[in-house]
């Protein structure tokens, strides 16, 4: 068994936004009780000294954690490549000022279309000009700008006008990423699901614009699986290269595993690599040995791994079939009726979709972060 | 405003740099270099390691192949420019025109 690679620190649900597309679960209450900045520093500590590389800071808004410089300058100076997952809301310009002195190596900023607009509309709160605001800080300070665009039925056909939108930024980076229905997301699958003339119309544009742009902006396309043939190499294999902490210490070796009837494994109770080595949750399907036919015998075994446990698990209710996305799976009629309803003519035009909520946090106790005047003037949404 | 721009290939005049959101360090744990970005890891090589670490965004390729001459036989610059290549299309190095 090798060591991870990657950890994905979801730090806290809280966030100022509501997308309806959020992969975050679905009862964000029962992740109130947040891991403290000492817990959060010995689980990084764990993680680098089993080797991990990169941490990713995410959550929900990660900047919503009055300790997140501390927490960058922890990991930095263990040498890890640190990567901010943000929607940018809170991101002052001291608050930039500080992650940049304490090491952060790269932002990510999510932003949800190219008109203010429906991009206030799909968040669910004023923020497409902070956004924009912030990608110049983040500029100005030096970081490359990569933008994230999560896509849906909602902004798919704007695809144009949001490329145009990152090259107009100075945008070095831009992600578009269809969306994965887990947590809220999956709640919402009817209204975010696209059209496959959406999709294709998508994919064209995108194929135009890498011609266009050439090494200028780097275009990430993450495709949208539903529509494919193969299921995606969910985490390159279960506990395989990254795990998931979520704001209450819960490890995950895919952020949507929090959904699978399997014993916890939490940080608070166990160390990192206890975890990740002996864990019954994180051994549960790792490796090739727990596939089912169609997988045991497929030559794309060791490529895509079966698909996503979690999917398969919400499409299934049993996570060890081979994830329904596959045209081979058994199963695989569940995922062309959620298709075909996409693209029934008689489908209603306008999505009811189910924002994601404010979830009630406690606030750990950081008694080592003094109080300043930008700690005082964070976003009071909550 | 932008100091890159996009080439063709790896040219002996041309400069090149490890991308700003890219960075180079020893891997312990597992023993090697590696390139690390947001989304990729790169693994590289003792000779790959050797020119990354002369990429310093002033040296030109023509300058890195005389500098690795000058320590290890047999340097082709051929090898290293496409290694540059490689890492170019990889979003790990820039270059700009020397």
């Amino acid at each position: 068994m090798d060591s991870p690679y990657g950890l994905l620190a979801e730090l806290t649900y809280a966030c100022p936004l509501q997308c309806a597309y959020c992969s975050n679960p679905l009862a964000l209450d029962e992740y109130r009780e947040e891991l403290t900045t000492q817990e959060w520093q010995r689980v990084i500590t764990e993680a680098a000294e089993l080797g991990v590389l990169q941490l990713h800071l995410s959550g929900g808004e990660p900047l919503q954690r009055r300790d997140i410089v501390e927490l960058v300058q922890t990991a930095s100076d263990l040498g890890l490549y640190t990567n901010l997952i943000t929607s940018a809301i809170g991101l002052s310009e001291r608050r930039a000022e500080q992650l940049r002195e304490a090491g952060l190596d790269h932002v990510q900023i999510s932003i949800q279309a190219d008109q203010q607009n429906l991009s206030d509309q799909i968040a669910g709160v004023r923020s497409f000009e902070r956004k924009r605001e912030a990608a110049n800080l983040v500029r100005r300070l030096g970081w490359p700008i990569t933008l994230n665009v999560v896509l849906h039925q909602q902004n798919l056909d704007h695809i144009a006008g949001i490329l145009e939108m990152a090259e107009d930024m100075g945008a070095d980076r831009i992600e578009l990423a269809n969306t994965q229905y887990y947590g809220w997301a999956g709640l919402n699958r009817s209204g975010l699901m696209p059209s496959r003339e959406q999709l294709r119309h998508a994919e064209e544009v995108v194929r135009e614009a890498r011609e266009r742009v050439g090494d200028r902006m780097e275009i990430i396309y993450v495709i949208p699986d539903y529509y494919s043939r193969y299921p995606k190499p969910c985490m390159d294999g279960w506990a395989s290269r990254q795990f998931t902490v979520t704001p209450n210490g819960d490890a995950l070796p895919c952020p949507a595993a929090q959904s699978l009837p399997l014993p916890k494994a939490n940080v608070r109770e166990h160390s990192v690599a206890w975890i990740w080595q002996d864990s019954p949750l994180f051994n549960e399907y790792r490796g090739t040995d727990w596939m089912p036919e169609p997988c045991q015998s497929c030559d794309r075994k060791e490529l895509d791994f079966g698909g996503c446990r979690c999917q398969a698990f919400a499409l299934t209710g049993d996570a060890s079939r081979t994830d329904p996305v596959c045209h081979l799976s058994p199963d695989h009629g569940l995922v062309e009726t959620v298709v075909a309803e996409a693209n029934d003519p008689a489908r209603p035009s306008g999505a009811t979709l189910t924002p994601r909520p404010h979830p009630r946090r406690l606030q750990p106790r950081t008694v080592t972060v003094p109080l300043t005047t930008a700690e005082t003037s964070a976003p009071t949404s909550l | 405003m932008r100091s890159t721009r996009p080439m063709a290939i790896v040219e002996p005049m041309i400069v090149p740099r490890i991308a700003p959101h890219v960075r180079m360090r020893y891997d312990a744990a597992r023993g090697q270099h590696v390139l690390l970005s947001p989304e990729r890891i790169v693994v590289v090589n003792e000779t790959a390691t050797a020119v990354l670490e002369l990429c310093d965004g002033t040296r030109s390729v023509e300058e890195i192949v005389t500098e690795l001459r000058a320590r290890y036989d047999e340097v082709s610059e051929d090898d290293v420019r496409h290694l540059l290549d490689e890492l170019k299309a990889k979003h790990c190095v820039e270059v700009t025109d020397g």
